[in-house]
């Protein structure tokens, strides 16, 4: 096991070292730059500006005083935000992305496995039926109009909680159901999926043939196999509730990582561009790790390859 | 007392395409420590009549239409309460499936799986159980089984699992073992142990055996009895000797004179012509009569039933009832 | 012995039609007719598809025409879906917002299927070191944060709606090459391709009338489940402003500008939200469907 670590941990490092490159030249080549878009700034400030934030130098060199700096673990200073350094934005932005992002996968997890398997033991049911079409109705309704709709409803409309903000407790609850609803919805029909196929399989058969009881069966029996494409599906989702956390807080007014990245992507804020998004390829490249160690915790039969 | 009594077994699968009746009207009894054979093609409805008695018919879209089957006189194992079932299978009744490689759980080790039906039917703790387990191993002949009883399925082949398989029903010391062709998906080497294994077990446990196959030559060296079955029916019921010698059913006759190491050498290959109906469709009278080279017009009219004719013989054809011809 | 068998043989009862079998395809169409859910959505979405492909024909306004004088008013007659703060036609904007989506979906989609099921199927097809090198890539950029990068790529080198239709194209291709690659690998050892094989069948015989209706099974399949994830990424991107620009309209901006002004104007939110997601719905249905009709191990009979 620990072999296997290892080795996914060696084979990161070029990925991240592409990603770095990919994004810091995508970034630099772009036409304009961080003080085009300001009101026009005279041209000896602008040169002044350049020097400071070693923009003049040829790209090569920008380069590898970035990856320099990169390797003491210094993401640079924000060109937009004078006085911060990109470190500093992101250790203050983070945490709120992750609690956003925790709720909802707490939900998506909870929701989602609560109601696949209830669907999977009572197939074709009215249950069934019924959880499935709200699971597809998750997945249709996309968390842009999802949100906003919830925030008509319950917010405007019904007065229960705020419409934006992230201040008392009760904000938490509409931004993180909004964000995992989408995930609960395809994590219940995965595992339904998942369950069916275990449950139609013939050592299921055996499991019955020594009198072992239903509960038995589902817990003990069925659902090491059958959630497996749940959490064959977790690894790729982290990311994408990173993604989705973007459109999430820019509704619902949160100031977590993703807001500050889409605000850095259009003022061209390079280094804070590229801090964060190095920041998530870490991320879910470690989420990635963990999803796939589970994956062969849960299944043995990759333990041999 | 008979061990288990069954009556009037129907079996039906209700499908797109129609009632497909794979369990047509089969009674019989097994005593305590008998070895009782069921021999059939695929289709013939064998191992569905096991499934029934185990309770493994998948309804939907399969349904037991009628017909009852008492163990030891007291549950009717048809119409009894899951949770009445589930005292019953895997404790007094157990069951051997023909596909080794599939019947285990990939997802768990060969440890857990074993001694489970130890735990779930409370007859020891843990501890005990795994020694007992170990044990169970060792007697079904793996070698190596301390070590190799912490390993998954996967790791084991075709015949070590099925021995695995074995143990694990033989476990709880039932008093019925069922065992659906399980020498049918392992090499024919690995075939004579098991049958050796099962023996040895059967000897010394004193269980009733029921042994499904279609195989003549697997009857012959190990059941005491058997039954012939056919489209969902039983066309023959015998002593294993009597079967084979003095057969009173033309199915039976054909099947035996199918066996190609007992043809002449150099000649075609016997085989019954045609094939076996479409169990969608209502069968008027003997359902191996498009294929039988005795039939006459009575044998499409109903009813069509087993009838005794010698002590311990009976048979379903009504020419052989009626001595019109003799094989 | 000899004559007793030709007799017997002749007087065998022939192969009942239960037994004579129906071609894959057919057996799909069937089960697929039988899917009512399948079957509404289709219609839904040819409806809603003519609609927008008709709609410089039908729809009342231009989608860039304002007028000023009825400036953000709800559904009445003659703005049936009300209209937006400078005074154009919601309804309008909608139908064109069709035309855009449903250009994203196809092309977007069209791209991705090329590229995968090219992709996939060498890899599949070549094996050994040449499948592992190109699979490895596909896992490094799955990996990655895809639509990070899209998003980038939008914000950096312009607006052009062509972009936006090859960097969406580029995100969907990996899971299309993965599936065509499985599939491809799993039909060269198939018993039946083997068996085609010693029956003597000529290779390019083999390969068109065994292999090919075989990957295309799947291919269809996902290809009718790309599209509406397509369609989601667009409508996402537009509603971080990165996608489609006015005066431009796709639902993704309607729905920015209804969330926007969500207190005074409900209705610019709802009418696009709700056929965005009626959209979606029906093309996952749909998909479904093909899914459950096209697999012939999963009957539920």
């Amino acid at each position: 096991m620990l072999r296997f670590i290892a080795k996914r941990f060696l084979e990161t490092i070029p990925v991240l070292f592409v990603i770095v490159t990919l994004t810091f030249f995508m970034v630099r080549l772009a036409p304009g730059g961080p003080f085009t878009t300001e009101k026009s700034i005279p041209p000896e400030i602008q040169k002044k500006l350049e020097a400071y934030y070693g923009l003049n130098k040829p790209l090569y060199h920008q380069y590898l005083d970035y990856i320099g700096n990169l390797l003491k673990g210094d993401l640079g200073p924000s060109f937009k935000y004078a006085t911060w350094s990109v470190n500093e934005l992101i250790w203050s932005a983070f945490p709120v992305s992750l609690e956003l992002g925790c709720y909802a996968l707490a939900i998506a997890l909870i929701l989602g496995l609560g109601a696949g398997v209830i669907a999977s033991l009572r197939q074709n049911s009215a249950a069934d039926h019924m959880s499935m079409s709200l699971a597809m109705i998750g997945i249709c309704v996309p968390t842009f109009v999802m949100g906003p709709l919830l925030i008509l409803v319950f917010g405007l409309g019904l007065g229960w909680v705020n419409a934006s903000g992230w201040d008392s407790a009760r904000d938490r609850i509409l931004p993180a159901l909004t964000l995992g609803f989408v995930y609960a919805a395809y994590i219940a029909r995965l595992t339904r999926g998942g369950m069916l196929e275990i449950l139609n399989q013939d050592f299921i058969r055996t499991a019955h043939a020594k009198g072992a009881p239903p509960i038995r069966i589902i817990f003990k029996h069925a659902l090491k196999g059958g959630l497996l494409p749940v959490v064959a599906f977790l690894g790729p989702a982290i990311a994408d509730i990173i993604t989705g956390s973007f459109v999430v807080e820019t509704i619902f007014q949160i100031p977590g990582l993703g807001r500050f990245f889409v605000t850095a992507a259009f003022n061209r804020d390079y280094t804070m561009v590229l801090g964060t998004v190095l920041f998530y390829a870490v991320l879910i490249i470690a989420c990635n790790l963990a999803v796939d160690i589970v994956q062969v915790w849960l299944n043995p039969k990759l333990r041999f390859e | 007392m008979p061990l288990l009594t069954v009556n009037n077994l129907r079996a039906y699968f209700h499908t797109r395409n129609g009632v497909v009746r794979a369990v047509d009207d089969v009674s019989f009894e097994i005593e305590k420590g008998d070895m009782l054979g069921i021999v059939g093609e695929s289709g013939s409805g064998k191992s569905v009549t096991c499934y029934s008695l185990m309770g493994l018919v998948p309804q939907p879209p399969g349904r037991i239409e009628s017909g009852s089957a008492v163990f030891d006189g007291k549950t009717d194992l048809l119409k009894c309460s899951t949770n009445d079932l589930n005292q019953i299978r895997g404790k007094h009744m157990a069951m051997v499936f023909q596909d080794p490689m599939t019947s285990l759980n990939p997802y768990m080790r060969i440890e857990d799986q074993l001694i489970e039906p130890l735990l779930i039917h409370g007859v020891c703790g843990r501890a005990e159980a795994v020694k007992r387990g170990l044990h169970a191993l060792e007697e079904v002949g793996v070698p190596d089984a301390a070590k190799r009883i912490r390993s998954y399925p996967h790791e084991f082949s075709g015949g070590m699992r099925q021995r695995v398989m074995i143990a694990m029903a033989l476990i709880t010391k039932p008093e019925l073992l069922i065992a659906d062709e399980p020498t049918t998906a392992v090499d024919v080497t690995v075939q004579a142990q098991i049958l050796e294994l099962i023996k040895k077990m059967q000897n010394e446990l004193g269980m009733a055996v029921i042994w499904v196959t279609h195989d003549l030559g697997v009857v012959a060296g190990f059941c005491r009895r058997v039954l012939v079955m056919y489209a969902g029916r039983i066309l023959e019921s015998a002593p294993t000797e009597d079967l084979f010698y003095r057969t009173k059913h033309p199915y039976t006759r054909a099947l035996q004179r199918s066996i190609p190491s007992l043809q002449p050498k150099g000649a075609e290959l016997y085989t019954i012509a045609g094939a076996p109906p479409d169990l969608s469709k209502r069968i008027e009278g003997c359902p191996f009569a498009p294929r039988c080279e005795f039939a006459q017009e009575r044998c499409g009219q109903p009813p069509i039933e087993l009838k005794t004719v010698e002590p311990g013989h009976a048979t379903a054809c009504v020419r052989m009832q009626s001595s019109e011809i003799s094989i | 012995m000899q004559e007793t068998f030709t007799a017997q043989t002749q007087n065998a009862a022939p192969l009942s039609e239960a037994e004579a079998g129906t071609s894959l395809w057919r057996d799909a169409w069937h089960r697929l007719k039988k899917n009512k859910m399948a079957v509404a959505s289709a219609v839904i979405l040819a409806a809603l598809s003519l609609a927008s492909v008709l709609a410089p024909w039908i729809a009342p306004y231009s989608y860039e025409e304002q007028n000023l004088a009825l400036r953000a008013v709800p559904p009445q007659s003659g703005h049936w879906l009300g209209t937006d703060a400078l005074g154009r036609d919601q309804l309008t904007r909608l139908l064109y917002g069709g035309r855009v989506s449903l250009m994203v979906g196809i092309v977007a989609t069209g791209v991705a299927l090329l590229i995968g099921v090219t992709y996939g199927a060498t890899s599949g097809f070549f094996g050994g070191k040449v499948d592992m090198a190109m699979m490895r890539i596909v896992d490094i950029i799955y990996a990655l944060p895809f639509t990070i990068f899209v998003i980038l790529l939008m914000v950096f080198f312009g607006r052009d709606i062509r972009l936006l239709f090859v960097a969406i194209g580029a995100v969907e291709w990996l899971t299309m090459a993965r599936i065509v690659r499985g599939q491809v690998q799993s039909l060269k050892k198939q018993e039946f391709i083997e068996a085609a094989r010693a029956l003597g069948l000529r290779r390019r015989r083999i390969i068109f009338l065994h292999m090919i209706p075989n990957v295309l099974g799947p291919i269809i399949v996902y290809a009718t489940l790309t599209v509406p994830a397509v369609m989601l990424l667009e409508a996402f991107l537009s509603f971080l402003g990165l996608g489609v620009q006015p005066p431009m309209s796709s639902w993704g901006l309607m729905i920015k500008d209804g969330a926007d002004r969500m207190e005074e104007c409900p209705w610019l939110l709802i009418a696009p939200g709700v056929t965005l997601a009626v959209t979606l719905f029906c093309l996952n249905f749909l998909g479904d469907g093909l899914r459950d009709a096209l697999d012939v191990r999963a009957s539920k009979d």
